[in-house]
């Protein structure tokens, strides 16, 4: 019974034991949980603040939303660069878990090029500005429509929707209007500097060109945002505000899309550059650069094999000519510098000078060449004029000087930037002789003010400075900013531009004037005026001054003229030419350079006819003449097209009779190898 | 202890060994378990119909192990704690390979995992012996009972599954504990646990395991890396504030930014759509289910019992404390379910034999409880 005892009293206290164990646990149990709570009670009720503000941060998000560009207008409304929405496949790389199948996937479905998928994989290397990557744009309804069917199967590859730049006239006013391409690294650099590259926030292209970088601010408009609630993948659930952007501001241009056309009509395949400005305002009614090249190739990013085709094109398609083609004047300065002499006083308006077709400076013994070999007999400055007589001019030159040219001829505009609105703008060159010191560590040489005097030598233009300088002409001296901007707005809340004008040039001789545009009358209306042919039965008086500028010299021992014909191509002259109209009170003026044509005479004065004849024709008219122009532009492109075809005919067909001469020539001491003869055989077919 | 009373009121709940109160407990969890997985799985019904199928599953595997008395797993606890060590190893030499861990043993018919047996064949093991020996146990048998523990703990640590491996130790060292191991040696060993430290560090621990350490020490550093789990999980219970954001409401959890938020951070969207009234309420419930099962235990006829019983309370106990801790930054985030909330077969069976273990405890009872 004793050990039974001991062995009960054991049970209880092993019991009691246990239980003792049992509550210090509960107590540490709840001890635990006081702890816990502690810490919840720190997070949720002491820090709430800090937390619910993180929380917010992880799920709110702010977008920002792209503004819609602005549109561009010609004077008369018509559109030149629309809006047109465009869809995207765009990939979130983060989201997709194989992307090299998923994409091979997607490209045999909405059967993509190669291209695509390579450029993709050049993009996703490069730095960007977004998280996602376009794949592919331009895609078709139908290919949006095919991938609507089966998106669920790809998370991360949506399809987006947005507004993108499209120019309807493609090349016709390229180089006034420029375009808008994607945003790059330099850009964002830029834009950083400026401080204004928030409002770039959802935009993907900017203004790269023309007038599109030029407005760009205008045009771009202001960010909107939208607060939208997003997922742990970035993906928007709902949103929950939303500021509207403002869209960009609409250009008006004082460009005339019919006089663009009249003018690619009459360029028609050669190179060159047009250009037609309002006389008493400044307005480029017309800025056309020959070959252009389509815009839209450049808004999504152009292709390398496009670019290098652009690049390698012998006709520089990608140069302004019209602000950046510097071309020598040749005659088209003449009534500058008789106007020049006239205020110095070194010639009046009847001084006279004997022309026996060419010129010869005292004690040199090289002859300076008139272009009528016979010469034009007594000239005075008008008769200069309207006869291009470069005898005259050679005199007068040399009397005035190379100092006081360069001077004033600085003062009218040439050697400096007109300040048109676009950026793409050439100084050309008005030499003197500080910068023939600088750029040749030479004087300046006698004979090279004579070349000067007939707009040769170092003096280079551009067809934009030859119409503002023309306009200075026509003005009585004012010299009127160009713009291509009409007007900024839309509606009632449209603002007009303002007219900017460089200080006047104030003659002593105001007559002067008079005097230089009566010569430059007579170019019209003179029995040896220059451009009589051109402007035969023109319905308005017109004043004018042709330009042939000499790309190659001729030998100066013989004064045998070649037949243009056999002359290369790219030597022979180029053609330029000024006018304005009408006589008495100038509205217009116009300037253009034509390469490698022949005489501005036969060559220039004619298109500067047509031009003018349509400004001045009635809205019937005008539609009349561009349909016919239509017609002979496209005639004269199939003909270039034949004559490129019959010549590169007649090169592989001169290859294949010289290597056919030199296989028979072959044949006979050695056997011809099989696959040579099988190469024979191909280069006659 | 019981009064008569009270055993005339659950007479019929006596009669298939339940116990009402802690029944009550773990049923208004399953509750709590399903209307916060409607939310943390985006609202998908069939998610919630699967784990209430695992539910019904569980209680009834519960009321199963109810009707088998403690007698039973005392006689087979020796044999079922070799089978089970046996298995851990046969794990560790042929176990299958799943998410980067060796845990599942295919037995043909069917895949086990044999670290969950041994969650409550180790407990049961070690009341066995310690209650073959007299309370309070002697320092020799503390140091055997020791190394029972630790043959399959670090079988468990080695697949690796740090984990259950914890849960393992934990439910041997509870039944030494309750079983009257001295303080000196609770206080040494301590110590001592804590001396060793960096060479469990070292030998131990697997880079990830060390890295998720280092993650918990200091969450921030690594933001999108592995602090990102506990970062998000923080914001998510810190902005459901006093009141919480709502049920389904939870930004953390709806839009996605908690992860794992069905299974291990489960507690995380409570706490964000409930707020802290909430988190009071579920611990309130959790501390009611673990003051039953302590009150069975104490209650219990034998030594066994009342050890076994204290020992799968007490571990129930370390699933809230782990998981809680881990989820709101206390401690390192160690893959233990929130009990019988979190999304999950195993464990939650494994959890629910425990409970049924217990109510066998409370309603298998000799008559002998007439004396003075």
């Amino acid at each position: 019974m004793p050990k039974k005892r001991v062995a009960i009293r054991n049970h209880q206290a092993e019991a009691a034991l246990f239980s003792r164990r049992a509550v210090v646990c509960l107590a540490i149990v709840f001890a635990v949980f006081i702890i816990l709570l502690n810490n919840l009670y720190t997070l949720q009720v002491k820090n709430f603040q800090e937390f619910q503000t993180r929380s917010n941060s992880n799920r709110i998000m702010v977008l920002p939303v792209a503004p819609n560009r602005g549109m561009i207008y010609d004077r008369n409304g018509i559109l030149l660069a629309d809006n047109i929405p465009v869809y995207s496949l765009e990939v979130s790389p983060a989201e997709v878990r194989d992307l090299r199948e998923t994409l091979t996937e997607l490209q045999t479905l909405l059967q993509l090029d190669d291209d695509i998928v390579d450029e993709f994989y050049a993009r996703l290397r490069q730095p960007r500005r977004f998280p996602q990557i376009t794949f592919a744009d331009q895609l078709s309804e139908e290919q949006v429509a095919q991938f609507a069917t089966v998106q669920h199967r790809f998370p991360g590859i949506n399809v987006e929707g947005r507004l993108q730049r499209f120019y309807p006239h493609r090349d016709l006013f390229t180089h006034a209007l420029g375009y808008v391409g994607r945003i790059n690294q330099q850009d964002v650099a830029r834009l950083r500097e400026m401080e204004i590259y928030a409002n770039y926030a959802a935009t993907r292209n900017i203004g790269k060109l023309g007038i599109e970088r030029s407005y760009e601010h205008t045009l771009h408009g202001q960010v909107g945002y939208q607060t939208v609630e997003v997922n742990n993948r970035g993906r928007v659930v709902r949103t929950l505000d939303f500021t509207p952007p403002t869209p960009g501001q609409d250009v008006y241009l004082e460009l005339d899309s019919g006089l663009q056309r009249l003018a690619r009509y009459q360029l028609g395949t050669r190179r060159g550059a047009i250009v037609m400005l309002d006389a008493n305002s400044g307005a480029v009614l017309a800025l056309y650069s020959n070959p252009g090249y389509d815009p839209n190739l450049f808004v999504n990013g152009i292709s390398s094999a496009d670019y290098r085709a652009l690049l390698n094109n012998p006709a520089n398609p990608l140069i302004n000519r019209a602000t950046q083609g510097r071309y020598p004047p040749a005659s088209t300065i003449k009534p500058h510098l008789g106007l020049l002499g006239l205020e110095l006083g070194t010639i009046t308006e009847e001084s006279r000078v004997w022309d026996p077709g060419w010129y010869r400076l005292e004690g040199v013994q090289r002859r300076f060449r008139d272009w009528r070999q016979h010469g034009h007999g007594w000239v005075n400055v008008t008769k200069a004029i309207a006869e291009s007589c470069n005898t005259f001019y050679y005199d007068l030159a040399h009397k005035i000087g190379i100092d006081e040219i360069s001077s004033f001829m600085q003062r009218m505009g040439f050697g400096e930037r007109t300040g048109v609105d676009i950026a793409e703008e050439s100084p050309a060159l008005m030499p003197d002789r500080g910068w023939k010191r600088a750029r040749f560590n030479e004087p300046w040489y006698q004979g090279e003010t004579l070349s000067i005097g007939i707009g040769q030598s170092f003096w280079t233009v551009t067809p934009l400075q030859l119409a503002t300088t023309t306009s200075v002409l026509v003005t009585d001296g004012r010299r009127i900013q160009p713009s291509i901007m009409r007007a900024i707005g839309d509606g009632e809340q449209m603002t007009q531009r303002q007219i900017i004008e460089k200080e006047p040039i104030v003659l002593n001789n105001p007559s002067a004037w008079d005097t230089i545009r009566k010569g430059m009358e007579m170019v019209i209306t003179d029995q040896s005026g220059t451009a009589r042919t051109a402007f035969r039965g023109a319905s308005y008086t017109s004043g004018g001054k042709t330009g042939t500028a000499q790309v190659a010299a001729l030998s100066d021992d013989t004064d045998v003229r070649p037949d243009l014909e056999d002359v290369a191509e790219h030597l022979r002259d180029n053609a330029t030419y000024i006018g304005y109209a009408p006589a008495d009170y100038p509205e217009v003026v116009i300037a253009m350079a034509i390469e490698n044509v022949g005489g501005g005479g036969r060559n220039a004065a004619p298109i500067a006819r047509a031009m003018m004849d349509y400004y001045f024709a009635t809205d019937d008219a005008r539609a009349e003449m561009l349909l016919t122009q239509a017609a002979a532009y496209q005639q004269a492109l199939a003909d270039e097209q034949q004559r490129l075809a019959e010549r590169a005919a007649a090169a592989a067909a001169a290859r294949a009779a010289r290597e056919a001469e030199a296989a028979r020539a072959a044949q006979e001491p050695v056997t011809i190898e099989p696959d040579d003869a099988e190469g024979q055989n191909d280069a006659n077919d | 202890m019981q009064t008569t009373e009270e055993r005339q009121r659950n007479r019929w709940l006596a009669k298939i060994h339940i116990d009402g109160p802690l029944l009550l407990g773990l049923l208004a969890l399953a509750v709590v378990s399903l209307i916060v997985m409607y939310s943390a799985g985006g609202q998908d019904q069939g998610l919630v119909i699967r784990q209430a199928i695992r539910m019904g599953v569980s209680f009834i595997i519960m009321l199963i192990v109810a009707q088998i008395t403690p007698q039973f797993y005392r006689h087979y606890a020796l044999p079922i704690y070799i089978v089970g060590v046996l298995l851990l190893i046969a794990v560790l030499l042929f176990g299958e390979v799943g998410k980067g861990a060796q845990r599942w043993l295919n037995i043909g018919v069917t895949r086990i995992q044999p670290s969950e047996i041994l969650k409550l064949s180790v407990p049961m093991f070690l009341a066995w012996y310690c209650s073959r020996v007299h309370i309070p146990i002697r320092f020799w048998h503390v140091l055997l009972g020791l190394t029972f523990v630790l043959v399959p703990t670090l079988l468990i640590a080695k697949q690796p599954d740090l984990g259950t491996a914890l849960l393992v130790a934990c439910s041997g060292i509870f039944v030494l504990f309750l079983a009257g191991m001295s303080w000196r040696v609770v206080i040494s060993g301590g110590a001592l646990a804590a001396a060793s430290l960096p060479l469990f560090w070292f030998f131990l621990l697997r880079e990830y395991q060390r890295q998720r350490v280092l993650t918990f020490l200091n969450p921030e550093t690594d933001p999108l890396g592995s602090g990102y789990h506990i970062i998000q999980s923080k914001i998510a219970i810190g902005s459901g504030g006093v009141e919480g954001k709502g049920w389904l409401q939870g930004t953390q959890s709806q839009l996605e930014f908690l992860p794992e938020r069905h299974t291990d951070f489960i507690f995380s969207v409570f706490a964000e759509e409930f707020g802290f009234y909430g988190v009071i309420g579920l611990l309130i419930l959790y501390g009611f289910v673990i003051f039953r099962g302590m009150l069975i235990s104490m209650r219990a006829q034998s030594n066994f019992n009342r050890l076994l019983g204290g020992s799968i309370t007490l571990t129930f106990f370390i699933y809230v404390l782990v998981n809680i801790g881990m989820v709101s930054g206390l401690l390192p985030v160690v893959g233990v379910p929130l009990p019988l909330i979190s999304y999950g077969g195993t464990s939650m069976v494994t959890m629910m034999a425990g409970f049924g273990i217990l109510m066998a405890i409370a309603t298998h009872r000799r008559l002998v409880i007439s004396h003075g």
